[in-house]
């Protein structure tokens, strides 16, 4: 049962990835200004040289033909070469993407620790006043663009990560909160207190196991929050990471840029999704 | 109506009201520029000071709390009447068509929403003129903002396809475009009005999102977005504090709408 959900993930996944290279091959192929390249503009060029260049652009013409040869080629281990930078996107990637991991990583960390520790510590304390303040601090950073909140952290020199965490935690704590204190409000919770079982038991006996399929869906998709946080805070401070790569990927119409950055996100995504679900559905066979 | 729905439903309605009185309130308007009084602080003439190139701040919060007040319930109203068509007649044809739609829905879903919205926006006209722009960005937010509706549609039409009330219509002999138009769209209203309103302080953010990263509303025409990216030139904050006027505002105006949408979001889930 179990490997044919691994399966059937696995299927859907290379599917969509698949489908979003296309759909995002073809969005910059029909962008309006893509056979327009002002390289061709330059007087020094001569005609030989011109003609080369259309040819080249010729080549990405055809969505199909242009994506396919990519697959192909990525099947290689060749990405392809970065139109606007004029480097092998693999390189390119290979540069930029321990940052951004890192960035995302201690931000997720930070988020989930944040939101953890004040979901916990409002259905231990089971205060309104307190809960009211936390929901009114997650609402007020719920409110605020993250672009605002990276160009804050760029004003107060605060790191890129902290940027992220405030971004993902407001979406986080919401359902965390919810989550938890649905948990707390079963029965058998309410027995084990009468019991006088210790908080701490109560929370890793009882409570973490009824909600943690829920929180590690929420986990899944805090990752795909994340890594779209990236993107403001890396552009906006000036760190140079795939979020940064992906905005000037787009700014410039870097076909064959933007189509691998839009699998790359897609498949970190869904690979989130499908990780947290498989996991989640493990941990509900346990306690079956 | 709890007190805080009706303060936040006041606020509203005062914003609203403020930035539809801009002519009147500000009538030297958004783009004229006061070039002797360039980067002003607050004064009597200017309530929150001049911007980098003299234009008066407090006209362009006020036209820029309009053009994203009147649009953002265009774009959403867009995005509803998408996901209507998509998700509610996904859901009610199922089989191969409520698949096929919500794969697509998924693709969309299973990229980061700023991610998606950057790309696309990119990839049209940046240099066009400020109504186009203005058009341009909220097109592209109600184009794209449907999916997460669609699912949500596609689920009740789905409901509704097999409800007594349709099977009876359909055994009458009811075709089934009549049958949709009749007994499945109107029965998908509440969820459709629910979605419409929670998309529109979504629709707010994104659209500041966008002006900051450069890509929204193009000059001279004010938007938040293009307002809030004046922190970008910020050196401290208690020198320049009246330029957090326009994300006050913001924060305040979403604020409300959370308020507001709260029993929405409830009919929504």
């Amino acid at each position: 049962m179990l490997w044919r959900k691994i399966a059937r993930h696995g299927l859907v996944l290379v599917a969509t990835v698949l489908l979003g290279g296309l759909l995002s091959a073809m969005l910059v192929r029909l962008a309006p200004g893509f056979d327009v390249d002002e390289s061709q503009l330059d007087p020094r060029l001569n005609a030989e040289s011109v003609r080369a260049l259309r040819d080249s652009r010729r080549a990405q013409r055809n969505v199909f033909t242009f994506y396919f040869h990519s697959l192909q080629a990525a099947g290689h281990g060749d990405l392809g070469t970065s139109i606007s930078l004029g480097r092998p996107i693999r390189s390119l990637l290979h540069e930029r993407s321990p940052l951004t991991l890192r960035l995302v990583g201690i931000g997720l960390l930070l988020s989930w620790s944040l939101a953890l520790a004040l979901a916990l510590s409002g259905a231990w304390l089971r205060i309104s006043a307190y809960d009211v303040g936390a929901t009114v601090l997650s609402g007020t950073f719920l409110c605020i663009p993250a672009a605002v909140l990276a160009l804050l952290s760029v004003l107060w020199n605060v790191p890129g990560a902290l940027a992220i965490a405030l971004i993902v935690f407001p979406r986080v704590y919401r359902y965390v909160r919810n989550v938890l204190d649905k948990a707390y409000r079963l029965p058998h919770i309410l027995t084990a207190r009468a019991k006088g079982a210790g908080e701490t038991r109560i929370l890793t006996w009882h409570v973490l196991p009824v909600a943690a399929p829920q929180l590690l869906a929420v986990a899944g998709v805090s990752v795909s929050i994340a890594v779209g946080a990236a993107i403001p805070v890396e552009a906006l401070c000036g760190l140079a990471g795939v979020g940064q790569l992906a905005w000037q990927a787009a700014l410039s119409r870097d076909l064959p840029l933007l189509t691998t950055i839009t699998v790359l996100v897609t498949l970190v995504t869904l690979l989130a999704n499908s990780s947290a679900d498989v996991i989640g559905h493990m941990l509900r066979g346990q306690r079956v | 109506m709890s007190i805080w729905r009706r303060v936040a439903c006041a606020i509203l309605l005062l914003v609203a009201g403020l930035s539809l009185a801009a002519p009147w309130l500000a009538p030297t308007g958004y783009a004229k520029q006061f070039r002797e009084t360039a980067g002003a602080p607050p004064s009597r003439q200017h309530w929150l000071g001049t911007d980098d190139i003299g234009r008066d701040r407090f006209a362009r919060v006020l036209y820029g709390t309009r053009i994203s007040l009147l649009l953002a319930p265009a774009a959403a109203l867009l995005s509803t009447l998408m996901a209507a068509f998509i998700g509610g007649l996904a859901g009610y044809l199922g089989g191969a068509w409520e698949r096929g739609a919500m794969a697509v829905t998924d693709l969309f879903l299973s990229l980061p929403w700023l991610f998606l919205l950057i790309t696309v926006r990119a990839l049209l006209p940046l240099s066009v003129s400020p109504m186009v722009s203005v058009v341009v960005t909220f097109s592209v937010l109600g184009a794209l903002g449907w999916t997460a509706a669609a699912r949500v549609l596609c689920a009740t039409a789905g409901s509704l396809r097999n409800a007594d009330f349709v099977r009876q219509a359909r055994v009458s002999g009811l075709s089934g475009t009549r049958l949709f138009w009749v007994h499945v769209l109107p029965n998908l209203k509440p969820v459709l009005y629910a979605q419409f309103w929670i998309s529109i302080p979504a629709f707010i953010l994104s659209e500041a999102n966008l002006g900051i990263l450069g890509l929204g509303v193009s000059e001279p025409m004010p938007s938040w977005g293009s307002l809030l990216k004046e922190l970008e030139g910020l050196i401290s904050v208690r020198e320049e504090p009246w330029k957090f006027v326009p994300l006050l505002l913001l924060v305040v105006v979403v604020t409300s709408f959370q308020l507001v949408l709260s029993s929405q979001e409830e009919v929504a889930a």
